[in-house]
């Protein structure tokens, strides 16, 4: 069995599992190369070698940590959006949120200090996404309806406890999280990485990762199957919430202040990033590492444009067209099918 | 009547209709003459649906010819049949709900103002509404919004919309069984309106009361094959039934029997209001019980109340002599229970989800660890039940949405055998799989009641309730109307129960909703 050259032996599964005896053949057998494993990460590096052949300054090392650290805030709330959209449902309001828990941050940071700023904001948007889930899960409201009321109800809150002006006088050692670096990367991407490990386990290799997918795949067959869809319903919205906070503190420090009108249509581009990395958007399909090429794709864009200097009205056009392409050759793909 | 009342406005030779794994019809003859009812008879999967599908043009016969007033004609579409006359109620009626009645019966043949503007003449849509349900006599008024009408106008107004489409064969697929008693006289009426105008009826019912009522002759299907023509009249009851069934069911039935053992599931007095009535029964370790009955009589209801899964009014499921107000179907899974759903592609079956997700999917706590999963634990376990069921897919990674139906149905089953489960509810387990799974699917039923499971079996098909079943129970308009031993049951004696006894059985208002 080691000489693996001598003898290809295809009807062997890559373990010797109970399935041997049976019909169940354990050849992890894709007929088709999946869009999602290879088709976005072609197109990455395709844009990637097109702007730095256009613009070497792309590959400087300058750059680069600026894409990362731009990108770290639609990678977090993207990733909250992921739960939600698998799910079956959507969260518009993360957009709004960014705006709550920055304010929220500051006014508690003037109060409590550092962490207990950082801490209320993170709570402040895991409330709200439990509010979301309450409204989704047990009243029974559309998650687009629930959540676009939070979406401007939220800013309403912000602009309301900040009086609309912005919140200023925070602690210096607070710049660290969105201006600092450990070695060369930025504070706010490897938060992000961070983020997208603990996510990516969420969804791969916890109950509550495969229920998600459950219930985006099939509410009512998840619901007969004895899972709790209520409480796991909620939980989603909790964890969209709880990234979003955790968006909202970091772009906090990186404006340095509490500021009520930050992350309009931010909403709009996670869902993007979602679709754009394969998600269907009635859920069930789609993951974490998918996501995370959504994100790259959008953060590579909108940097690679700005350093050809297409003016970002153009950019506007060009990103809105990529959304549509990306999600149509998925359709088609699938029709094809 | 007035017309010759031996022309015959279609005829259907020699049909053939292959499904993978079927052959839903086996050459079929149907002849329907001018101004006659006449009625389709045959159990669930006899090929009566496919036959009218094909004279619908829902469906293309692989061989076969339909000849329409003396032509041979080609129904390739439901277009080309709505052309040549042949008008088709299903039971689930083509309105749409939000369109007044005269918009409806009119939809895409709307008299026009102007052609070119596409500017609809309202008073004229509205007269010629009225002309058509004046005719013959239907109350339903002709502004008023779908949605806003009963079951049996709704009926009225599919009736309208095929007379003003000049129908000469209108197909009725059980139209009475949402209907109250009081509007199947109506509707029987107008029925037999419409045979006074020549028009021909086709009926599907199983309700053969009703069809001794109405009807003037009946084709017996059994197995996609034509059994016989009769004249109703001529043809007493039990001699229909005996045509519709009549078969060697012996080796199609692989039962065990098993001692019974303790009781596991008690319900009492289980209601729901207009739904059902005070259900109570046994369940006792080793047995299979079979619940019977027509469409409409909320066996699916009674099973999905018992597991939570739809509110009730009232009364108690005691799962294992403990009692539980069972809330919600994780309430009923950790309480023991298990329920293989209806509507499998629906209810069942997550279809972008692997194979292996959907096997391990209700015991998942088996292989979790504060919350983590053991990916090759789950792995080796998923693999031991798809060999145990013989589910045979080339990777347990695939999405359940790629195989076939029986191989769907056994997943749908197999997820539950590791869990806690004792109580079994099987709701239609062997709808729409072939007779070789049908076969398997009856071996693990019996391997459960071996190992001291007990099993509620929903079924439509008369010969596996009576095949597999140690009791049962024949439920009517939400309540149970009879239960039987293995031995005195026989199709006769369940049939009888399940339409109430000899007597028109129609009577109660409480089965109007569905």
């Amino acid at each position: 069995m080691s000489e693996a050259g001598l003898q290809p032996a295809p009807t062997e599964g890559p373990r010797g599992t109970a399935a041997e005896t049976s019909p169940v053949r354990d050849v992890r057998s894709y007929r088709r190369v999946p869009w999602s494993r290879i088709g976005l990460p072609a197109v990455l590096l395709v844009l990637c070698f097109a702007f730095g052949t256009m613009n070497p300054n792309f590959w400087s090392v300058t750059n680069l940590t600026n894409v990362s650290r731009q990108i770290s805030i639609l990678a977090l709330i993207s990733i909250g959006q992921t739960f939600a959209i698998l799910s079956a449902g959507i969260d518009l309001s993360v957009g709004s949120l960014l705006a709550l828990v920055s304010v929220v941050t500051a006014q508690q940071m003037l109060h409590f200090g550092l962490w207990g700023g950082i801490l209320a904001g993170v709570m402040a948007g895991a409330l709200i996404g439990l509010v979301n889930g309450f409204l989704i899960a047990k009243a029974k409201l559309p998650a687009f309806i629930a959540t676009l009321g939070m979406l401007i109800a939220a800013r309403g809150v912000a602009l309301t406890l900040s009086g609309g002006m912005p919140v200023v006088g925070l602690p210096h050692e607070f710049l660290y999280l969105g201006a600092g670096k450990i070695g060369p990367v930025p504070v706010p991407a490897v938060i992000a990485a961070l983020a997208f490990l603990a996510a990516h386990v969420m969804l791969s290799r916890t109950r509550f990762g495969r229920y998600v997918y459950a219930m985006g795949s099939n509410e009512e067959a998840a619901i007969l199957s004895g899972i709790n869809v209520v409480k796991y319903k909620v939980l989603v919205y909790v964890v969209s919430g709880i990234f979003a906070g955790i968006a909202g503190v970091v772009l906090t420090s990186r404006v340095i202040s509490g500021q009520p009108t930050l992350g309009e249509v931010q909403e709009l581009y996670s869902i993007a990033a979602v679709v754009i990395g394969g998600a269907k958007i009635t859920g069930g399909v789609g993951s974490i590492g998918q996501t995370l090429m959504g994100v790259l794709v959008l953060g590579v864009l909108a940097n690679g444009l700005n350093l050809i200097q297409v003016s970002s009205y153009v950019q506007n056009i060009v990103i809105g067209g990529i959304i549509i392409l990306a999600v149509y050759i998925d359709l088609a793909r699938e029709r094809r099918r | 009547m007035s017309v010759e009342p031996n022309r015959h406005v279609v005829e259907m030779r020699q049909i053939v209709k292959r499904f993978p794994g079927v052959l839903a019809l086996n050459c079929v003859d149907l002849n329907v003459r001018a101004g006659e009812v006449h009625v389709l008879l045959g159990e669930n999967g006899a090929g009566k649906s496919t036959l009218i599908k094909v004279l619908s043009g829902v469906y293309a016969p692989d061989s076969g010819e339909v000849i329409f007033e003396g032509h041979p004609v080609r129904i390739r579409n439901p277009h080309d049949a709505q052309r040549l006359g042949v008008s088709t109620i299903y039971q689930e009626f083509n309105l749409v709900p939000e369109m007044s009645v005269a918009e409806n019966i009119f939809l895409g043949r709307e008299p026009m103002l102007s052609q070119r503007l596409g500017i609809v003449d309202r008073g004229r849509l509205l007269r010629q509404a009225h002309e058509v349900l004046a005719a013959f006599d239907l109350h339903v008024d002709a502004r008023a919004t779908v949605k806003r009408l009963g079951v049996a106008q709704q009926q009225m107004v599919e009736i309208a919309k095929a007379l003003s489409l000049k129908a000469k064969v209108i197909v009725m697929d059980e139209p009475t069984a949402v209907l109250t008693a009081h509007e199947i006289d109506r509707l029987f009426k107008t029925i037999r309106d419409l045979k006074a105008h020549g028009t021909a009826v086709i009926y599907i019912s199983h309700r053969l009361e009703e069809v001794k009522l109405i009807g003037d002759r009946a084709t017996i299907l059994r197995d996609g094959a034509v059994i016989g023509t009769v004249a109703i009249a001529g043809t007493p009851i039990s001699e229909l039934i005996r045509m519709m069934v009549g078969r060697d069911l012996k080796d199609k039935f692989p039962k065990l029997r098993v001692e019974p053992g303790d009781e596991v599931l008690r319900v009492e007095k289980l209601w729901r209001k207009g739904v059902l009535h005070d259900i109570c029964f046994r369940l006792r370790r080793g047995e299979i019980l079979g619940v019977a009955g027509l469409v409409g009589s909320k066996r699916t209801e009674m099973a999905r109340a018992v597991f939570g899964a739809d509110k009730v009014d009232g009364g108690e499921v005691f799962v294992r002599g403990r009692g539980s107000q069972i809330k919600s179907p994780s309430h009923a899974v950790r309480a023991g229970l298990a329920l293989v759903p209806e509507d499998r592609k629906r209810q069942g079956i997550l279809a972008s989800m692997s194979v292996k997700q959907n096997l391990t999917l209700s015991m998942l706590s088996r292989f979790s660890h504060k919350g983590m999963l053991r990916l090759k634990r789950e792995r080796k376990v998923a693999g031991e039940y798809a060999s145990l069921l013989r589910i045979s897919v080339p990777s347990l990674e695939r999405w359940a949405m790629y195989l076939s139906g029986g191989n769907q149905q056994k997943v749908v089953i197999a997820k539950w055998l590791g869990t806690e489960a004792e109580v079994f509810l099987f709701d239609e387990p062997t709808r729409g799989i072939d007779v070789g799974a049908k076969v398997e699917v009856y071996q693990l039923m019996g391997e459960l009641v071996k190992r001291g499971a007990a099993i509620l079996m929903v079924s439509s098909e008369l010969p596996e309730i009576l095949g597999m079943s140690d009791r049962i129970l024949v439920m009517r308009e939400g309540r149970i109307a009879g239960e039987f031993s293995r031995q005195e049951a026989t199709e006769e004696v369940i049939l009888n129960c399940a339409l109430g006894g000899a007597a028109f059985t129609t009577k109660s208002d409480a089965g109007g909703e569905q």
